[in-house]
């Protein structure tokens, strides 16, 4: 296993509130535990999640980012988290042509029933983040002094 | 533990009250809430702050109203359990001292920290932290109203077979005005071509024609038959409708149902109803039990409605009933709600070459045969073989023909072939008990009441089933042949019958698609309509308002169908015994002064909530259709539209105040 560069990520993570959100809650009543790093941020919808929020996360310290919707096909808003979808891959791609490592930003379909799935997405993400180096774009990080 | 000497938010005039919860030791063994309370003391715009046991109880709340009256708060942040319990709660208990509930956010430090952490000094900082976010937010949120309007106490149904029936007589039954259409010249839809129905065996037009009747005789309904609805605008209380009612070239106040126009029309046309098994005249009536109960001139099929080409009927008619000079009507109406019970097709089963449906007159469909069977139908309920009028000795019938075939056809089950084709063998044996009778199927699929022992009935009788789909179908001399392989024994078959019955696939109707267009009501895969949500609003569509009921959704048997009906009316009635309509106002909005007119956002928006104003050359939301999801804000690119209380700068600000420390 490789070596923990980051032992502290932090991450934020923006939940429909339909699905993921709800997931989050199932996971707090049956007790499960998950890492203290994630700050969560509710929208109507993962649709709501604009692409500049993953950059500006990123850009404010963040680690890791996360937008977790409704699964293909379950969108209470009919096709929301397609548009999601599509965004996400160039928010992605995007990243990538900065420099920043594609593994940061995570996007995740998560039903409010899938209490597991979530405590499983959360913990599995701060681990990896945990062996990447702190984030660049962190303000007081290597890019940071180039921006300002 | 005010802070009476603090002054409100410069930037907002907000004085923010933050009540932490205990929640019993639920949240306050893991998160040290008296210093989230004493934490929350500095922050922008708090001027009060306190811990209380248990928030949502009486005295809790009663504290909450207490301080909102004696500092002055104009928004409260409760850090407490998840939204999804309290947050109802505690906006009626704000509003209840006239603050705005729009101004009431819920930091959920319960379900989200408390439950889920076992470090009570991190769990206390996230704690600490989600307040601050939902600080940050409770500094810009505004007061917002729900959105008012007026209801239009009157219902359209679209479609009037059974679904559509049982819907209009609920909704009329309960005091409202109900407007019926229905595209073809008569009501009943497919129901009235059935002989029986499963599995009780009970003649279908006995107990379709006095619900057909009730809608002539209703004062509250007004059927327009021979008519489709060409444009819906509007929302929910207030659709605009346009309705295009074509000429029947009969006047039903005089017509008197003489029969002396049909014993002189020269045309003569296979008639639909008959499924093309009967004739009819180009004036006809499709079967004696037709709501409205007046002729119609079928002008597709006419010699000509001048005079000097053929104006026999005219000419027969004593009370001058037929009158050539009718035109297509377009009425504009109003409503309230809609229902789309629109029904289905068959699906197409000459595409399935291999079964020669078309070009074997011996190989017919299921709603071919209901007519065999019918006692009104072309052979008086003697089932005789199309191709020479005798009776069949071997007769066999094929399920899941288009159904279930994901590759070539249909993906899903039509649900209702099983029993019917149960109810078809089992009536010809009664009819005939010398006719061997086999029935080609791939599972049986007989669910509900009474629906698997039919069945068992039907096999009690001789009728044989072969677990098999035929791989082919094809004439030979006298005979069709039916090729099949027995599934359970492994055996090649090879039948000779007299009468083949296939069992199409339930497709949506013709028109689904053009409703859909007009009304903005989804579609599924297979393009059926689709409900708002599958288990717990299953015959409403994401168009407030706008109900959808019966196979328009997706195939279904009638006692299915007549509830779907029912359902759907009582969703219209509780939308038309409304004094008022409120919608929730955290929708999106334009500022006109930022739109650039690109349109992005109209094409993102599943409610065609946005419309283009061509005059200020800006988008528009209709904030009675918005539902509020925000995908149009996260897509315009000049930031010119803006979700209520979840706007571009709350959201930058929770996010930095999430990250501040990062940031040192």
């Amino acid at each position: 296993m490789s070596k923990i560069l980051n032992p502290e990520p932090k991450v934020i993570a923006f939940l429909c509130k339909w699905c993921s959100s709800n997931a989050a809650d199932l996971a707090g009543v049956t007790r499960m535990k998950y890492p203290d790093n994630v700050i969560t941020i509710e929208t109507p919808c993962s649709g709501r999640v604009d692409p500049n929020y993953v950059f500006d996360s990123l850009t404010e310290g963040a680690d890791g980012v996360i937008v977790a919707g409704c699964h293909p096909g379950d969108c209470h808003y009919v096709v929301g988290n397609y548009k999601t979808l599509k965004r996400m891959l160039l928010v992605k791609e995007l990243a990538r042509q900065l420099g920043i490592e594609e593994e940061r930003i995570l996007l995740e379909w998560i039903s409010s029933a899938e209490a597991k799935k979530y405590v499983t997405v959360m913990k599995d993400f701060i681990e990896k983040l945990k062996r990447l180096p702190p984030n660049p774009l962190k303000p007081h990080g290597l890019i940071s002094e180039v921006k300002h | 533990m005010t802070a009476d000497g603090k002054k409100s938010s410069k930037t907002t005039n907000k004085r923010i009250g933050v009540f932490v919860c205990h929640c019993g030791k639920n949240i306050a063994e893991m998160v040290d809430v008296k210093k989230a309370a004493d934490v929350s003391k500095d922050l922008e715009g708090v001027v009060f702050t306190t811990h209380s046991n248990y928030l949502c109880s009486e005295p809790g709340q009663k504290e909450l109203q207490e301080a909102i009256k004696t500092s002055k708060l104009n928004a409260i942040v409760c850090a407490c359990c998840s939204p999804t319990l309290h947050e109802e709660t505690f906006r009626s208990a704000a509003e209840n001292v006239g603050m705005n509930k729009y101004e009431v956010e819920i930091a959920n430090i319960r379900e989200k920290c408390s439950w889920v952490h076992t470090n009570r000094e991190k769990a206390t900082e996230k704690a600490i932290k989600i307040i601050e976010t939902k600080v940050e937010k409770a500094l810009l949120n505004e007061p917002l109203t729900p959105a008012s309007v007026e209801v239009n106490r009157t219902c359209l149904i679209i479609g009037a077979g059974i679904t559509g029936i049982q819907a209009a007589l609920d909704v009329a039954d309960a005091g409202f005005k109900v407007t019926l259409v229905e595209k073809s010249p008569t009501i009943g839809g497919h129901m009235a071509q059935l002989a029986s129905t499963f599995p009780t065996l009970d003649c279908s037009q006995c107990i379709l024609s006095p619900k057909m009747s009730a809608i002539a005789h209703n004062e509250n309904i007004n059927l327009i038959t021979n008519a489709e609805v060409t444009s819906v605008s509007g929302f929910v209380g207030n659709f605009k409708v346009e309705i295009k009612e074509y000429p029947r070239y009969v006047d039903p106040d005089k017509c008197t149902l003489c029969d002396d126009c049909v014993k002189v029309c020269p045309v003569v046309v296979p008639a639909e109803f008959e499924g093309g098994l009967g004739p009819r005249k180009a004036i006809y009536m499709p079967f004696p039990q037709a709501v409205p109960s007046v002729y119609t001139l079928d002008i597709d099929n006419c010699l000509g409605i001048h005079p000097l080409i053929c104006s026999k009927c005219r000419d027969a008619c004593g009370p001058e009933a037929i009158d050539y000079d009718m035109v297509t009507k377009i009425k504009n109406m109003e409503f309230g709600s809609i229902i789309i019970a629109t029904g289905f097709d068959l699906y197409d089963i000459s595409k399935i070459q291999e079964y020669e449906f078309g070009t074997d007159v011996d190989v017919i469909d299921g709603i071919q045969f209901e007519r065999l069977l019918s006692s009104s139908g072309p052979t008086s309920g003697v089932v005789l073989r199309p191709s020479d009028h005798k009776k069949p000795e071997t007769v066999v019938f094929v399920q899941c023909v288009g159904s279930r075939d994901p590759e070539h056809h249909m993906a899903y089950c039509s649900k209702i072939c099983c029993t019917y084709t149960g109810k078809h063998a089992l009536l010809l044996k009664d009819l005939a008990p010398d006719t061997e009778v086999y029935v080609f199927y791939i599972d049986i699929r007989a669910a509900g009441r009474g629906y698997e022992e039919f069945i068992q009935r039907a096999q009690e009788k001789g009728v044989i089933y072969i677990r098999g789909k035929p791989s082919k179908i094809f004439r030979d001399g006298d005979k069709t042949i039916i090729w099949a392989a027995n599934t359970l024994t492994g055996e090649r078959l090879e039948v000779e019958a007299d009468l083949v019955v296939l069992a199409p696939a339930m497709i949506p109707s013709f028109d689904t698609k053009s409703i859909s267009l007009i009304t903005k009501c989804s579609l599924d895969e297979y393009g059926f309509f689709k409900e708002a949500h599958m288990k717990l609003k299953p015959v409403e569509s994401l168009v407030s308002g706008l109900l959808v009921a019966g196979t328009a959704l997706s195939p279904k048997d009638i006692p299915e169908s007549v509830a779907q009906g029912s359902a759907a009316a009582a969703k219209a009635i509780s939308i038309l015994s409304q004094p008022k309509l409120y919608h929730e106002p955290l929708v999106s909005t334009v500022d006109e002064d930022k739109c650039c007119g690109c349109k992005v956002c109209q094409s993102l928006c599943p409610y065609g909530a946005i419309t283009f104003d061509d005059a200020n050359k800006t988008s528009v939301v209709n904030e009675i259709l918005c539902e509020g999801c925000g995908t149009c804000v996260s897509a315009c690119a000049s930031q010119a539209l803006i979700l209520k209380n979840l706007t571009h700068k709350q959201m930058e600000k929770m996010i930095h105040v999430a990250l501040k420390e990062e940031a040192k």
